[in-house]
């Protein structure tokens, strides 16, 4: 161990050590994004969450004309908080469709009155079934769906006033 | 005072997050075939929860938790194998939702790592040997 080879640990003690301090400090991130982006919806029919409004269905998202898909609950806060970009999303003309995830007819009549309601349609998920399969890991998400019904992008969490813009442009660009 | 607020927030946070529906029928109800229920919780052991990052499915509370218990359960009642399962939830959240990663271009330094050390190892030891011999 002559000259510079003697410093070898040393140097590899600090790269370990800097390597693991790094991975300590940076902010974890804990999404789990969809590996169903790029494929098509998953077969599946949801009942109507509630009464007066149709239930969602597959087939529903193949029929030429693109949606946002938007997986929510009136039990999450934070999809209250992006209920009024969902409203703005759907008056530019966007067909805006809903996943109930786990809720209650009253409650979520309850949210949407006091929310504003975007949804052309919303299905019944009491068991998070189709949540799953979408590949999605919470509320709120939202999936971008073209008219094929292939699976485009996927948001997670809530949609804030600056993304509106952006959204309603990648839902037009998806037809 | 102050503290106590907080302390009491942060109780308070995850209830907040929390649907009023019971949990889905299979999510802490066995099944009736001990073999079967074997297999099911064998499957969920190694399943990640999506909520609760760090728990299996079978030990998370969270309520999406209970929903994949009581998803593993319907299709292991259903005759599905565990693999094919374990598959379904792996094309949906990536690798990252099993603990039991599949062999593939980034894992495999996992199993390759004990090997590539022994020869390091074996390397090092037979050179230091022949030094005390010389």
């Amino acid at each position: 161990m002559t000259g510079y080879a003697k410093w070898a640990p040393l140097v590899a003690f600090i790269l370990l050590g800097s390597a693991l301090t790094y991975g300590l400090a940076k902010p974890d991130t804990t999404n789990i994004s969809s590996k169903m982006v790029g494929a098509s919806v998953p077969s599946f029919t949801l009942p109507p969450a509630l009464p007066g409004l149709p239930g969602l269905s597959s087939s529903d998202l193949a029929t030429g004309q693109p949606h946002l898909l938007n997986i929510f609950a009136s039990w999450c806060v934070p999809c209250a908080v992006e209920a009024p970009q969902l409203k703005a999303i759907a008056q530019a003309g966007v067909p805006v469709v809903g996943i109930a995830i786990r809720d209650r007819p009253d409650a979520l009549g309850r949210f949407l009155a006091r929310n504003g309601n975007a949804f052309g349609a919303i299905g019944a998920d009491d068991a998070s079934q189709v949540q799953m399969a979408m590949g999605s890991s919470g509320v709120p998400e939202s999936f971008v769906i073209d008219g094929k019904g292939r699976i485009l992008s996927q948001v997670i969490g809530p949609i804030n006033p600056q993304d509106v813009a952006g959204l309603v442009a990648a839902v037009r660009a998806a037809r | 005072m102050r503290r106590l607020l907080l302390a009491l927030a942060l109780v308070a946070a995850p209830v907040l997050a929390d649907s009023d529906l019971p949990p889905a029928p299979l999510a802490d109800t066995q099944l009736p075939d001990p073999k079967q229920e074997a297999q099911a919780q064998a499957l969920m052991e190694t399943i990640r929860c999506l909520v609760c990052q760090g728990q299996s499915i079978a030990d998370s509370n969270a309520e999406l938790a209970g929903d994949m218990r009581a998803m593993v359960r319907q299709r292991i009642a259903a005759g599905e194998k565990p693999a094919a399962i374990r598959a379904w939830l792996v094309r949906r959240y990536g690798s990252w939702v099993t603990y039991d990663p599949p062999l593939d271009r980034v894992t495999w330094v996992l199993w390759a790592a004990p090997i590539l050390f022994l020869t390091v190892g074996l390397f090092v030891a037979r050179s230091s040997f022949r030094r005390r011999r010389a």
